[in-house]
């Protein structure tokens, strides 16, 4: 009986935990207003989105390892500002968008390397890396925004690849990748073994620690492409944009139903996740809902995710 | 036997308080160093102010100290800080009565630490992401209940308790002293103090020996809620005034307070001594910057660099050991 439980849980358990959660804001935000449930509006929160989702599934990979990182916000922040910076001093955009993915790589690997070479707990590492990456947006930038970016870049996100959307494509094309990445090759199935049990990849004889920094550093290279998208999106940089947009991408994971702490993980969870958060946040919006309320109540989301997998995971 | 534990525990106690010579002399070195680099430095004045900073500093770290003694982490300090400021500023506004609002801030702080104990002592959800969901909906909910307001005036009784003076030392001071106190006679001296060790050593092997450990762990972050409700007390009357960002950038700093003291993140070694030189070396750190006139922009970067030296030092000196 619980053999069979067991093995129906990822199906079963969280396919509608998620689903729900999704189903009952769409109806909700649906019932409230007329504005929610518009073709364009739809496309908006999606276009919203992508940043999110190049957050969070790399995020994804990180919690299925028992981590977690909270620099990747700031570290999309200070890539954006490299990106700008670079853009104007150069002219050159192709080499704005390597800065911007440079400083992404750069912190990723870093954090890998406190996480995996010095055993320093992920969240207190990247807690040290988000003061870090803060602290240099400010005193890089004055605290000043940074503008005056060729339309060049600014075209990345209004626009469009055989009528879809750019920043849609990018999305899709970073989901396919990581999918891939996840559950086609050795590296996906060492993330798993990540998170359940360590131990034995080892003894299998895969370099265990290798595989942690590449998590990580795939984690700062998405925010490097997010902040792309990020710039592109408000033709500027400024050095507190993405503050707190980790906390939307571990909301996402949450909610998506992966595990903090036992190694499960599943992509299309936290791409649901993050149509979720989009959700709240635009269906909230439109209820002219300010966004300080929109944040406790993604909190109360997580805690409530939190507490749901707890319940369900007692044995 | 018991000779053999009697001298392994004078060993480790010998091996604590070396540890707590080397951070009194890197305290004192930045100290010299400041003394010679800024004249401003070694003024009556700017003492009393690094006094000052340090009380509050520890006070928002000394509970948190003993959520890291049980391996866990309080995400939601500064958070916890902003709400119960906030609701103990507008109770005093509203009432006029101080010690109502100094009840309703340590209270609300209480309540808050409680929920996250509820969290990770009951239900087990790891510390560090259930007290960084509360951390975020308490930072939602603060910034809604003061809608970009700002509360300021309050009565001077109770402004003394974060700027007032006694004796020539400024009362925070005395709150501080007397909370250092209490904490190491709890963590030392009681039995609810070394189960609490015990827990952070292994949980397991607590559990097993009979330490009720939900109980204790609830107790640990209910007291680290209380005593961010204090600090918020403090820095309320010292500034006199709450906003919805007055807990901001705090949480950062009373970790590093902690992490610097010598509290080892993976639970059962510490203490709440070495919390306070802690806090002593950071508040030099920043002191030292404001009078060097540096940016305050490189601040979170200072911290955050601090904070993963003192870590790598911890296991470093971890791993030498065992």
């Amino acid at each position: 009986m619980s053999a069979i439980r067991t093995a129906a849980m990822p199906a079963l358990a969280r396919v509608p935990g998620v689903a729900i959660v999704l189903v009952v804001l769409l109806v909700l935000f649906g019932l409230t207003g007329p504005r929610f449930l518009t073709a364009a509006n739809i496309a908006n929160i999606l276009i919203q989105s992508t940043v999110l989702i190049l957050l969070a599934l790399p995020m994804t990979l990180i919690v299925m390892t028992e981590g977690l990182d909270l620099s990747i916000g700031a570290v999309l922040t200070l890539g954006s500002i490299a990106l700008a910076m670079t853009v104007i001093a150069t002219g050159s955009p192709a080499l704005g968008v390597i800065a911007g993915l440079a400083v992404g790589l750069g912190f990723g690997i870093a954090n890998g390397a406190l996480v995996a070479l010095l055993r320093i707990p992920p969240f207190i590492a990247t807690l040290g890396t988000l003061g870090i990456a803060q602290g240099l947006c400010l005193v890089v930038t004055d605290g000043q925004s940074v503008v005056g970016i060729p339309a060049a870049i600014e075209r990345v996100y209004s626009g469009t690849l055989l009528a879809v959307p750019l920043p849609i494509v990018i999305a899709a094309v970073a989901y396919a990748a990581v999918h891939l990445l996840l559950y086609r090759t050795r590296f996906g199935t060492a993330v798993f073994a990540l998170g359940g049990n360590r131990e034995a990849l080892r003894l299998a004889g895969v370099p265990d620690r290798l595989m942690l920094i590449a998590v990580y550093a795939l984690g700062g290279l998405m925010a490097g492409f997010g902040a792309l998208l990020m710039t592109a999106r408000m033709n500027a940089a400024h050095p507190t944009a993405g503050i707190g947009l980790e906390f939307d991408a571990i909301a996402a994971v949450a909610v998506g139903g992966t595990s903090f702490e036992r190694g499960n993980g599943w992509l299309l969870g936290t791409l649901l996740g993050v149509i979720a958060v989009g959700v709240l946040r635009n269906g909230l919006n439109l209820l002219a809902v300010p966004s300080s309320a929109q944040v406790a109540c993604i909190g109360a989301l997580v805690i409530l995710a939190l507490f749901i997998d707890a319940v369900r995971s007692r044995p | 036997m018991t000779l053999a534990a009697d001298s392994r525990r004078g060993a480790v106690l010998s091996q604590d308080l070396l540890q707590a010579v080397y951070r009194l002399l890197a305290a004192a070195l930045i100290c010299a160093g400041l003394a010679l680099a800024s004249d401003a430095f070694l003024t009556l004045g700017n003492i009393l102010n690094v006094l000052r900073q340090t009380a509050l500093l520890f006070l928002m770290a000394s509970g948190l100290t003993l959520v890291i003694l049980t391996a866990g982490l309080d995400l939601s300090v500064g958070a916890n800080i902003g709400l119960s400021a906030c609701l103990a500023a507008s109770v005093i506004q509203a009432t006029g009565w101080a010690s109502l609002g100094v009840a309703c801030g340590i209270g609300c702080g209480a309540l808050i630490g409680l929920a996250n104990g509820a969290l990770v002592a009951w239900l087990r959800i790891p510390s560090f992401i259930a007290t960084y969901g509360m951390m975020w909906m308490l930072t939602g909910m603060t910034y809604y209940y003061m809608a970009g307001e700002t509360i300021h005036g309050f009565p001077l009784g109770f402004r003394q308790f974060g700027s007032g003076y006694l004796l020539g030392i400024p009362i925070p001071v005395y709150v501080m002293v007397f909370f250092l106190a209490l904490g190491t006679l709890f963590a030392q001296r009681t039995v609810w103090g070394q189960q609490i060790y015990a827990l952070g050593a292994n949980a397991e092997a607590a559990r097993l020996s009979g330490v009720p450990t939900g109980r204790r762990l609830l107790l640990v972050y209910a007291f680290s809620g209380a005593m961010a409700g204090l600090a918020s007390l403090i820095i309320l009357a010292r500034i006199n005034s709450a906003e919805g960002d007055i807990g901001e950038n705090l949480t950062l700093p009373a970790i590093a307070a902690a992490l610097i003291g010598g509290t080892s993140l993976f639970g059962g070694s510490g203490t709440v001594s070495g919390t306070l030189i802690g806090a002593l070396i950071l508040t030099l750190v920043v002191n030292g910057m404001n009078l060097l006139q540096i940016n305050a922009s490189w601040q979170p970067l200072a911290t955050g660099l601090i904070i993963l030296v003192a870590v790598g030092i911890d296991m470093q000196t971890r791993r030498t050991n065992t």
